[in-house]
């Protein structure tokens, strides 16, 4: 081989191999910032305590009230997503007609290319007020509805990956199926979709992974206000959030209220790499059962 | 009632169920569209987009905005597509099956899965403070940058998928190199669908706001942004600013600075449809 050909695949090598840097960078960005806040609060004061107040005067680091901020608002945007991307998913691939298919994914995923920022001004301005006029005890700033528009936002990654998987289940077995005299109903949830149940399930897992670290949306409609509740009425904070209001104030580099987003960002980090690496486990492990 | 007609009935309940679903999701997305158009269209004005902020909501402008949005934009190009096209050629072309080509796959997997906010915290310590470039375009576009690119490289290996052995095996037996293959032959037969992929990218990067808030971009620059190692703001967080004041003006500003994200981001989405239509009608091997 030329030489000048191995300096370009040295090059090439390179620029893959910087991907796993940016993965080493992350990790150690995180440790660098959050051993010395582990230094001086305990893990396990972090992990237990109830309270979350490191930018007050009466300083308390309990993580709990963010993550109970987080699961609420994920789980209320899973809630709304679960459902209608499965039904979108279901009803696109049994019953609708190909025209119908074709025109109607491409509108749906216009969901997904809208920037957080004007999904989080949307909940803010439309949304909150719409539930406010039905919901009394509605705050201003809710987990609810900043919940349930990112549910809307993610129908799109439930609907689309969810239709993969179901229109990857062989024929033959719709065909059995309406065979033994079944309608498209029965078809649809008795047959097809536990057939293609480990592709939907990594779907909602990846939803999952990206309500959960979803900023904008929480930060502009869910409010600043770490409780450990799982009322949606009232004002929360997600992580997330968190992370961005530290951020926006000037909190002196190095101080120890500076290192709590480090720590929380390794909690937000820990999570959305867990439940990644679960829908990669279950891919790997179940993909391919038919021939 | 017989067993199968309550049956029949269900079916079309289901039918119904899955129609209203759909709606649900075009509904909230025409109601979302027509509400911020209706609130914002008005405020739109040469004015208004060639205005630097302001205290007073009538006379603020998003030039700055704009301006930035648009140097975020040339810069995230500048160093992610290089980086992240030469990385999917590697991982397309030359690797065999080895520990480390799987280990890889993995990895930029897991990248794409990283929420974008950590990304700041990854760029406000590596780039702002280790590097000491402050928070600027530089440090902001270098974090966008490592942000999109899991999105180029997975793109850019499937253009490349796509693109029959056959070419290659052509060009080899006229006794080209590999590098002159890929080069002459295998990019420019996949440029269409890399850009398709380089320009979703991009529209991905133009609506974030989490990690430049985090780098520490302002939502209030009283300048144009000259060089890359000047402050900036970027349009999704002066609409962030003006959402977060209680001042019902501001909120009209807000509106109207979404129909100019929208339009970008649309425009963007629209392209990279169009490029990837061209593609599949253009090319059959």
């Amino acid at each position: 081989m030329k030489l000048s050909e191995k300096i370009i695949e040295s090059l090439l090598w390179l620029a893959a191999v910087i991907t796993i840097l940016i993965t080493a960078g992350i990790i150690w960005v995180l440790l660098a910032g959050s051993i010395p806040f582990f230094q001086e609060v305990s893990v396990i004061e972090f992990l237990t305590e109830k309270e979350w107040t490191p930018l007050f005067a009466q300083k308390h680091f309990g993580i709990l009230p963010l993550v109970a901020g987080t699961f609420l608002t994920t789980a209320i945007a899973i809630a709304v997503a679960l459902p209608i991307g499965l039904t979108i998913a279901v009803y696109l691939n049994e019953y609708a007609p190909g025209s119908l298919k074709r025109s109607i994914k491409p509108l749906l995923e216009i969901l997904a290319t809208i920037p957080t920022v004007v999904y989080g001004f949307f909940a803010l301005t439309v949304v909150t007020p719409f539930l406010q006029s039905f919901i009394p005890g509605l705050a201003g700033f809710n987990a609810l509805s900043a919940g349930i528009v990112m549910g809307i936002m993610i129908i799109p990654m439930i609907s689309s990956l969810s239709e993969d998987a179901i229109s990857s289940v062989p024929k033959s077995l719709r065909e059995a199926s309406y065979g033994m005299g079944s309608t498209r109903l029965q078809t649809a949830f008795r047959v097809m979709v536990p057939a293609a149940s480990s592709g939907i399930i990594v779907s909602v897992i990846l939803a999952i992974s990206r309500a959960v670290g979803e900023t904008m949306i929480v930060a502009i409609a869910a409010g600043q206000q770490p409780r450990l509740t799982l009322n949606p009425l009232v004002p929360i904070e997600t992580i997330t959030t968190y992370i961005v209001q530290v951020s926006l104030g000037d909190v002196p580099h190095g101080s120890l209220e500076y290192r709590t987003i480090f720590a929380a960002g390794i909690v937000l980090f820990v999570f959305t790499f867990g439940l990644n690496n679960l829908s990669f486990w279950i891919k790997k492990k179940y993909q391919e059962k038919y021939d | 009632m017989t067993r199968s007609s309550i049956n029949q009935l269900k079916d079309k309940a289901f039918q119904f169920f899955g129609v209203l679903c759909m709606l649900i999701g075009l509904v909230f997305l025409a109601a979302l569209l027509i509400d911020i158009i209706s609130r914002g269209m008005s405020r739109i004005d040469w004015d208004f987009l060639t205005s630097l902020p302001s205290r007073r909501a009538s006379r603020s402008g998003i030039l700055t905005a704009w301006a930035g949005t648009l140097w975020i934009l040339l810069l995230t190009s500048i160093i992610a597509f290089p980086l992240g096209i030469s990385a999917g050629v590697y991982l397309e072309e030359y690797t065999r099956k080895t520990k480390l080509s799987s280990f890889l796959e993995i990895n930029i997997a897991n990248l794409a899965g990283v929420p974008s906010i950590i990304y700041g915290l990854l760029g406000l310590e590596i780039f702002v403070r280790q590097m000491g470039l402050g928070s600027s375009l530089l440090a902001g576009a270098l974090t966008l940058s490592l942000l999109i690119l899991p999105i180029v490289i997975v793109t850019t290996r499937e253009a490349l998928k796509a693109v029959p052995q056959s070419v290659r095996q052509g060009s080899y037996a006229l006794g080209a190199t590999k590098w002159q293959t890929i080069w002459r032959q295998v990019l420019p037969a996949s440029f269409g669908g890399i850009l398709t992929g380089v320009i979703l990218a991009l529209s991905r990067a133009v609506g974030e706001a989490a990690p430049l808030i985090v780098v520490g971009a302002l939502a209030y620059v009283p300048f144009v942004p000259s060089s890359p190692n000047d402050e900036f703001t970027v349009l999704p967080i002066q609409i962030f600013n003006w959402t977060s004041r209680p001042q019902a003006e501001f909120l009209v500003n807000a509106a109207a600075a979404i129909i100019m994200l929208l339009f970008i981001t649309f425009l963007l989405n629209g392209i990279a449809v169009y490029l990837r239509n061209r593609q599949q009608k253009k090319i059959k091997w």
